[in-house]
């Protein structure tokens, strides 16, 4: 350390020193010392976010190994949890392949619905644009509106559909949409759909806006024959962030529509047709209080969407490439 | 083909006319669907009591009536626990969770996207990685955290995680890495200036669609917020949770449930309208890079 405040000495003039001259360590405290208010002016925002997002995550995976009831101290039993729930939880297995079924048809159906429209009304005048955007985004911040497609299909002959059906004569009697385990799971996909065109959506609409026009030009030129190539050749690539972005809000959506299910279906779905990991989550942590279980469950969760995340960046990180 | 009209000269793009008729189908089409469940809500609020109780029930309105609203508020102080204070509670929440997102998010936003420290890397990947995972994942270690602070069963419960909300934050930290030179900032510290006050004077009067984006965001989530794990008291639960409640009982037939369905859903509705334009602007700027 010595030579090395000699060196600042030497220095003509008081300038800080170059990074050669110190050790990493050294020059990274000097740093932080330098950039103190950087600190403190994050400080308030990431105090808050790792107590209430992050560690929660932390303290979810070491529980995960413990039996815990919130009363007694957690006990610690290694991989138990986790055994319990691949080989001795039927109702589990149910949740995973539900919970993928739903993200498999909401999360790429959600993502290319929003695209289409966005690009669809890309060339639309901009009043009139905005209000087709009000109308596809307003189902995703109108709070429980959706429960009104339980009115559409409710179970007895009030129901709308039933209604429309019976008097066409499709149907003799009326169907018992929200708990026939037949019609749980595509149901609660279409109505997660409609709710679904939210961040993402604006963000395409947002990211088509700012393609260069000149490209276009300049693609019509060089052979482009219809739009569709000029969406994979030209637009896509352009908009590669703003791709890459809303997929990762869609995926994490994808995983989070229990709340739709639980509010058609009631709790638990009938046959479990639409219970989902969320599900198995909140009936053992919120009701059983096997918290040690539950948090296996949710780091389960965590591990899904953190992959399913992972794969589609690599996913999308192809586009525009022939 | 259709002439597209781009810079200062026509050319002829690649547009057929079978494309724009497909594409307008499937946007009404789509449209409708979307609509429905909207129109259905606003039409059942204005329903008389006799076109309510019909059988078979029919989709619209003959009569429209506002009585409805009337019987909304007059409900609203005949409840168990009156209804203006889970209104009350909602707007509580909304303002102060709000508030507090604005001004420790923005701050984090400027300190990300413009002073370089040790640290800075890895502190905003965390906060990207957070987006990746749905908040139920940590529900339950939430509340382990919330009860050991004493925050169960509070407003702060509500108020004080939306803080630290990461959504808003990421957006403007993009808008802010294309929108606010770091030259016009680092003439301002060769002048001596405080870099609070860098910030407060200088960045962000740069940014006002992205800090309007943020308050949407956060308004858009609080004025939503349901959720009960971590709040027991009745007084204290949100409008939202009493709409659902009123939804569930299946009293939606009633029209004081459709009313308030239609209102709870036209607040963010309108505060959309009004933003729009500012949020596609931010929206424009923040993609995610590889």
């Amino acid at each position: 350390m010595s030579e090395k405040t000699v060196a600042t000495a030497k220095a003509p003039k008081k300038k800080a020193v170059s990074r050669k001259e110190m050790s990493k360590f050294a020059w990274m405290l000097r740093e932080m010392k330098r950039n103190w208010i950087a600190y403190v002016m994050v400080a308030p925002f990431y105090l808050i976010f790792l107590m209430f997002t992050v560690l929660p995550v932390v303290l979810s995976i070491i529980l995960s190994f413990t039996s815990f009831n919130m009363l007694e101290a957690p006990i610690w039993i290694g991989a138990d949890n986790y055994i319990r729930l691949f080989l001795n939880d039927d109702i589990f297995i149910i949740a995973v392949q539900n919970t993928l079924i739903f993200a498999v048809v909401t999360g790429p159906g959600s993502y290319i619905l929003s695209f289409l429209v966005a690009w669809f009304i890309n060339e639309l005048p901009p009043k009139i644009r905005a209000i087709v955007t009000l109308i596809f985004y307003a189902p995703s911040i109108s709070g429980s509106i959706y429960t009104i497609w339980g009115i559409f299909f409710s179970g007895d002959s009030y129901g709308y559909v039933n209604g429309l059906l019976l008097e066409l004569g499709f149907i003799t009697s009326p169907i018992q949409w929200f708990n026939n385990a037949d019609y749980i799971m595509p149901l609660c996909c279409v109505v997660a759909l409609w709710t679904s065109l939210g961040t993402g959506f604006l963000s395409f609409i947002a990211g088509l806006q700012v393609v260069d026009k000149s490209l276009y030009e300049a693609g019509a030129v060089d052979g482009i024959k219809n739009r569709w190539q000029e969406l994979w050749y030209i637009t896509l690539p352009y908009m590669k962030n703003q791709l890459l972005f809303a997929a990762i809000l869609t995926i994490t959506g994808s995983f989070g529509f229990g709340g739709i299910v639980t509010a058609l279906c009631g709790f638990p779905s009938t046959d479990y047709a639409g219970h989902t990991i969320t599900h198995h989550l909140d009936d053992y942590g919120g009701q059983r209080f096997e918290t040690g279980y539950a948090s296996a469950i949710a780091t389960v969760l965590f591990v899904i969407m953190i992959v399913s995340n992972w794969g589609v960046r690599k996913m999308i990180s192809k586009v525009g490439q022939s | 083909m259709k002439k597209l009209r781009t810079r200062k000269h026509t050319v002829v793009l690649n547009r057929s006319a079978g494309g724009d008729a497909g594409m307008t189908v499937f946007l009404v089409l789509l449209g409708a669907f979307m609509f429905l469940p909207m129109f259905y809500a606003i039409v059942q609020s204005l329903k008389p009591l006799d076109e309510l109780l019909r059988f078979p029930p029919r989709f619209l309105v003959y009569n429209p009536t506002l009585k409805n609203y009337a019987d909304l508020f007059r409900l609203m102080n005949t409840s168990w626990v009156p209804f203006s204070r889970y209104i009350f509670n909602t707007v509580l929440i909304t303002v102060a969770g709000t508030g507090g997102n604005l001004i420790f998010g923005s701050l984090a936003a400027y300190v990300f996207a413009k002073m370089r420290f040790p640290g800075r890397q890895v502190m905003f990947q965390l906060v990207v990685y957070s987006l990746m995972f749905h908040s139920t994942v940590g529900a339950i270690a939430s509340f382990i955290i919330m009860s050991t602070l004493g925050m169960v069963d509070t407003y702060w419960a509500m108020i004080i995680p939306s803080w630290g909300s990461t959504l808003g934050l990421y957006l403007m930290k993009n808008f802010m890495d294309t929108t606010v030179s770091d030259a016009v900032l680092e003439s301002a510290r060769l002048d001596g200036a405080k870099e609070f006050m860098i910030f407060l004077k200088i960045a962000m009067p740069m940014v006002k669609p992205a800090w309007l984006t943020l308050i949407v965001y956060s308004f858009q989530s609080l004025w939503n917020y349901g959720s009960t794990i971590y709040i027991y008291s009745e007084q204290l639960k949100t409008f939202n949770y009493a709409i659902n409640q009123i939804l569930a009982g299946g009293i939606v037939r009633s029209g004081a449930g459709a009313a308030s369905g239609v209102v709870m859903m036209l607040v963010p509705v309108i505060v959309f309208l009004i933003t729009q334009s500012n949020i596609i602007e931010t929206m424009s700027t923040s993609g995610m890079k590889d």
